[in-house]
């Protein structure tokens, strides 16, 4: 547990719980590591145990899963890439419910957001654009590389295009993985900021002391939209990608 | 100039990026009133608030380069 003291920063260190080493390789079972074990099991103990006794009219529990799916196979594949997308349904739901456990479970006080990791964020959408760009290539073979060309456009222009097309298809990994990783870490440092004024300001008079606790609830709040929100996008991104991958254009 | 009030000055510099993400922000919240009120039956309400989260990320890139300076060099 990351004892936060003067730099707001300190929340996000990864702390060994389990020193493992195998030859030079740190392979060490982290607190991140133990959050993302924590929003696996969860997301499949809620979806195992409530759909154990699944029957046609959904129970209370039942309707969780159906929620969810009805969630991912509608507004994240059906609306960007079509019913051919519904055969990547498996894909895009592990990413979303991984991705929004980690923002929400990073939200319970003194716990630990792995998605404020770069490097969490950024391997998942490495592997994301990796797996989008394998798909592209198997589906439309070398043909795949008309993407990069833009439709109607002088052939002068072309020169020109073609690698912006080329670069911003290239930086798509970094983008997906930096707006996630600097909502999560901006997100958290700014709730442990203003918490930080409650006591200094709260010592000297007792109202200005209220005033961070109210702006930090209100915060908590926002944060709690952002965390649904924003695994919400990196789902949809991922999803968008699939669709340029299958219909090229 | 010393680095410490350096660091300060570039940790505020930062901040102006936010002024982008309020202006973006306000633009997509105002397109969606105008849009709900020009048409109750419209199903935007997703989009805005997708269009809402990608704006206010380029505003947080600014803020999370703020915390950096900070913070962390």
């Amino acid at each position: 547990m990351a004892a936060v003291h003067e730099n707001p920063l300190a929340q996000f260190t990864i702390e060994r719980l389990v020193p493992i080493h195998i030859g030079g390789l740190d392979v060490s079972f982290t607190n991140s590591a133990l959050l993302m074990t924590i929003s696996g099991v969860l997301v499949t103990g809620l979806l195992m145990l409530a759909t154990r006794k699944a029957a046609l009219v959904p129970g209370r529990w039942q309707s969780i899963p159906e929620m969810l799916y009805e969630f991912v196979a509608k507004y994240l594949i059906d609306d960007t890439v079509g019913p051919e997308g519904q055969r990547y349904f498996p894909f895009a739901f592990t990413l979303f419910m991984f991705v929004l456990l980690g923002n929400l479970l990073g939200l319970i006080p003194y716990s630990f957001v792995f998605t404020g990791q770069i490097i969490v964020c950024f391997g998942l959408s490495i592997a994301i654009f990796i797996g989008v760009t394998v798909i592209g290539f198997m589906r439309h073979g070398f043909r795949f590389l008309t993407f990069f060309v833009p439709h109607g456009v002088p052939k002068v222009l072309l020169v020109l295009l073609v690698p912006i097309e080329v670069l911003s298809y290239c930086i798509r990994p970094l983008t997906l993985s930096i707006r996630l990783f600097a909502n999560m870490m901006a997100g958290h440092t700014m709730l442990v900021i203003f918490a930080g004024f409650v006591v200094p300001l709260g010592t000297l008079y007792f109202l200005p002391g209220l005033f961070p606790i109210v702006v930090d609830v209100l915060l908590f709040f926002l944060e709690l939209l952002v965390a649904v929100l924003q695994a919400y996008v990196f789902a949809i991104l991922a999803c968008l990608y699939l669709n340029d991958a299958i219909h090229l254009h | 100039m010393d680095v410490a009030s350096a660091k300060m000055i570039g940790a505020g510099l930062a901040c102006i990026a936010l002024v982008g993400a309020g202006i973006g922000i306000g633009n997509v919240f105002a397109a969606l009133i105008n849009a709900l009120a020009r048409n109750p039956s419209a199903q935007v309400t997703p989009f805005a608030f997708l269009g809402f989260a990608l704006s206010e990320a380029t505003g947080l890139f600014g803020l999370a380069i703020a915390f950096l300076i900070l913070f962390v060099f």
